[in-house]
């Protein structure tokens, strides 16, 4: 691949669980799009190309030079084209927060599927005036003319390399434009880290950010709507949560630059098992209390979704993966 | 769902200069506890990173025991302090997410309270017999359709493929 002679690479983009951001993302390298098609035959890319999954299916096995693989595993579906991606990929990259964390869509692990039914089918203002005898979807139908299979929808949402092998990672919700391309061009060249790895910076969004920083210590936490934080010091001190302190950077600390905290939405740096716990030790460190009680009271008034704070884009990724299911 | 032999299995993280000497006093004291915890050695109870804890429930620990010098007393000063407040918001994470929170409890014991740390061993290991098994991995489990509706897939695109490429 690095001699430009050389017959042109495949390239593929899949999505599953994911909102279609990552694969936007991907256009947002501008007019370097046309050096990766200069580079790479695009044999399946949902959002921008033609590409249909028979044609991947009759490929010999490993003739895809690189996959770029968005979004989580929610359905039987979405695991048979992680399996068959796998297969057909020389390199297949995890790319974005949902397959990599698992992300928002990660986020309904809290629930089970008969409860995320119950919330689209029977309870949903929109779906259930329309819905009265509460129809859903079946994994089989029986019709005159045979037997129709819908994917079967899972009650926990895997990331993709709780599913199959992975070789990299491109963390973010989605990837900026500028570490897209880095990689691409890591790709490109053949300068790749060891399998693996996270191609991206290994330091937190706290050293990426300008803001003034002193003793963190702090009696209340706020959340976002309840004050205008100053645009000058640290928003953690500011007793915003901000997540930079636990975060990978490599965003160049885009939103604590527009006065908005951290969200976490690049995950944790190497070596780090599980983000959410991470970040809540850091958090629960400053709090400027010694007795139980306020401890409690701090933490219950200003983060009252810790599971919503710390795992918002990590859940499906982390050492529980979800909430506990109700009967097991 | 608790019965009658079920011994919880439990990850103890001890601190080196009260907890861990409390363990030992009530080992030379001889006094009697249930065996359950597995005692980790730490250097100090602020050292507990809670993914340790999050670690020990998803690889199929019962319980989790987080003890340290009382507080004031810290080895490092105030580190306890860290534990504590870590231990807090640990907690209110892990009961959203559904673990009981007498699963996972903090206890305070200075190397001359064996017995308080006996005790401490013992109620823990009551209040878990009464909880039951965790048993983490299984939340992850599908029900049965899983691989059925895989191979579903993979037959009808086999029978799609039939045509020559």
């Amino acid at each position: 691949m690095s001699n430009g002679e050389k017959p042109k690479g495949k390239l593929a983009l899949y999505w599953a669980a994911s909102c279609g951001g990552c694969e936007i993302a991907v256009l947002a390298i501008d007019e370097k799009i046309l050096d990766v098609a200069a580079a790479f035959d695009i044999v399946m890319w949902p959002c921008a190309a033609d590409g249909k999954v028979r044609d991947i299916e009759r490929m010999p096995d490993g003739s895809i030079d690189v996959c770029l693989f968005n979004g989580g595993i929610r359905t039987s579906e979405q695991e048979y084209m992680a399996q068959l991606m796998r297969r057909k990929s020389k390199v297949l990259v995890s790319f974005g927060s949902c397959a990599t964390e698992g992300c928002i869509p990660g986020l309904s692990n809290m629930n089970t599927r008969q409860e995320v039914f119950d919330t689209v089918y029977k309870e949903g203002s929109s779906t259930a005036p329309v819905n009265p005898q509460d129809v859903r979807p079946q994994p089989e139908t029986k019709v005159p003319e045979g037997t129709l299979h819908l994917p079967i929808f899972y009650d926990t949402l895997k990331t993709l390399d709780q599913t199959v092998d992975v070789d990299y990672y491109l963390p973010g919700c989605p990837p900026e434009a500028e570490n897209i391309w880095k990689a691409i061009v890591a790709i490109l060249e053949g300068k790749l880290p060891p399998k693996g790895s996270v191609i991206g910076m290994n330091t937190t969004v706290c050293d990426e950010c300008k803001r003034k920083r002193n003793e963190k210590k702090i009696k209340k936490f706020y959340r976002t709507w309840q004050i205008i934080p100053d645009e000058e010091t640290c928003l953690l001190e500011q007793g915003l949560l901000c997540c930079g302190i636990a975060t990978r950077a490599g965003c160049g600390a885009l939103c604590p630059q527009v006065n908005s905290p951290c969200i976490g939405c690049h995950g944790g740096n190497d070596g780090v098992a599980d983000y959410g716990a991470r970040l809540l030790s850091g958090v629960a460190s400053v709090i400027d209390s010694g007795d139980p009680d306020e401890i409690d009271r701090i933490i219950s008034e200003g983060i009252p979704d810790p599971v919503g704070s710390f795992y918002r884009f990590s859940l499906a990724g982390s050492q529980l993966r979800r909430k506990k299911k109700s009967k097991c | 769902m608790s019965n009658e032999t079920f011994e919880p299995k439990i990850v103890g993280f001890l601190c080196n200069w009260c907890s861990y000497r409390a363990a030992d006093l009530a080992g030379s004291a001889r006094i009697k506890y249930a065996p359950n915890v597995r005692i980790i050695r730490l250097m100090c109870s602020g050292r507990v990173d809670p993914t340790f804890v999050v670690k020990a429930l998803a690889d199929g620990a019962d319980g989790v025991m987080i003890a340290g010098c009382h507080p004031g007393e810290c080895h490092y000063i105030e580190q306890n302090y860290k534990a504590m407040r870590r231990f807090h918001l640990l907690k209110q994470t892990l009961t959203a997410l559904g673990v009981e929170p007498d699963r996972v409890q903090l206890v305070w014991a200075s190397a001359a309270e064996g017995q308080r740390l006996a005790e401490a061993i013992d109620k823990l290991v009551a209040d878990i017999k009464r909880l039951g098994p965790l048993r983490w991995p299984s939340n992850w489990d599908e029900d049965g359709g899983r691989l059925k509706a895989l191979e579903e897939i993979v037959k009808e695109h086999e029978e799609a493929m039939e045509v020559p490429a």
